[in-house]
């Protein structure tokens, strides 16, 4: 990637910063959540996408790299839906 | 046209990026299991998060994302030197990241001298008057855990990109593509990453009450 494009990566990543601070101030509630969420993964797809050069690589790459975040989406779904239970036992 | 050494650099390097891709799945849970405690507790005691969260400074945090942001393009920008053969020319690179980072952890040093002085550090000094005292010590406590094994993180990122300073700077990055700056790279990055989302959710989910 040249200079320019890794610059312009650069700047897409401190617009989504600004955005991710503006929108906390909005009190979105649950909504709020899922958008911080939401547009720090768009930030982690392009740091991983371009400044890692995942795009580049072969696709074994891609796997390695799934499959960390996969299992941490396990971990923390797996752990939040238990929980929302636990108000609706006697 | 590339030499029979940057053809064995280049399969080496690639060989590197993948182990270290597997090795960066495994960081991606070592930190996600603290994430996996926090998402739990703020789950439970949301409003006393909100109130403790409003205490940590979003400028300072913001600024601090923006400085690590930057020290990732200019990795990236160290890497691509390097792959175009331009030893000196990365050396120079990883040094302005080193510079970046070490501003981060001097930023987080201050931010985390105000946490002492306004007694918010779980112990015996602890006085946060707000919400329900347990789940307040649980937000500071992940707080400083969180963010004291990245900035353990930083610190030997600034070791390696350092060091790798000192190596390219010198001429003797290996031609085509280098494996350790490859794998420093990637480190680097991905210590970014965890920042990407460590700044939302210890530093905004306080501040719309």
């Amino acid at each position: 990637m040249s200079d320019r494009g890794y610059v312009l990566v650069w700047a897409a990543l401190m617009v989504l910063l600004g955005a991710t601070v503006a929108a906390s101030y909005l009190g979105l509630g649950r909504l709020g959540i899922a958008l911080a969420l939401g547009i720090a993964g768009v930030k982690t797809l392009l740091v991983v996408a371009y400044f890692m050069h995942l795009k580049d690589e072969e696709r074994l790459l891609w796997i390695a790299a799934a499959s960390g975040f996969i299992w941490l989406a396990l971990l923390i779904v797996g752990t939040l839906d238990e929980m929302s239970y636990r108000a609706l036992l006697p | 046209m590339q030499t029979t050494l940057e053809a064995e650099a280049r399969l080496g390097a690639e060989t590197a990026r993948l182990g270290m891709w597997i090795f960066l799945a495994t960081e991606v849970l070592f930190f996600g299991g603290l994430f996996a405690c926090y998402a739990a507790y703020r789950f439970l005691y949301s409003d006393t998060f909100s109130l403790a969260s409003a205490r940590l400074d979003v400028l300072l945090g913001g600024v601090n994302t923006a400085v690590l942001l930057t020290s990732s393009l200019t990795v990236a920008l160290a890497v691509s030197r390097s792959r175009r053969g331009r030893s000196s020319d990365a050396g120079f690179w990883l040094a302005a990241s080193s510079l970046l980072a070490l501003a981060f952890l001097a930023i987080k040093g201050s931010e985390y001298h105000h946490k002492f002085v306004e007694h918010l550090v779980p112990g015996p000094d602890f006085a946060f008057e707000e919400g329900s005292p347990g789940p307040a010590r649980i937000f500071f406590g992940l707080y400083f855990v969180m963010t004291g094994l990245h900035a353990i993180h930083v610190v030997l990122g600034i070791l390696l990109l350092g060091g790798l300073a000192v190596v390219a700077y010198t001429g003797r990055l290996r031609p085509g593509e280098d494996a350790r700056l490859e794998c420093a790279g990637l480190y680097w990055h991905f210590v970014d990453i965890v920042w990407i989302f460590l700044f939302p959710m210890l530093y905004l989910i306080g501040v719309s009450r």
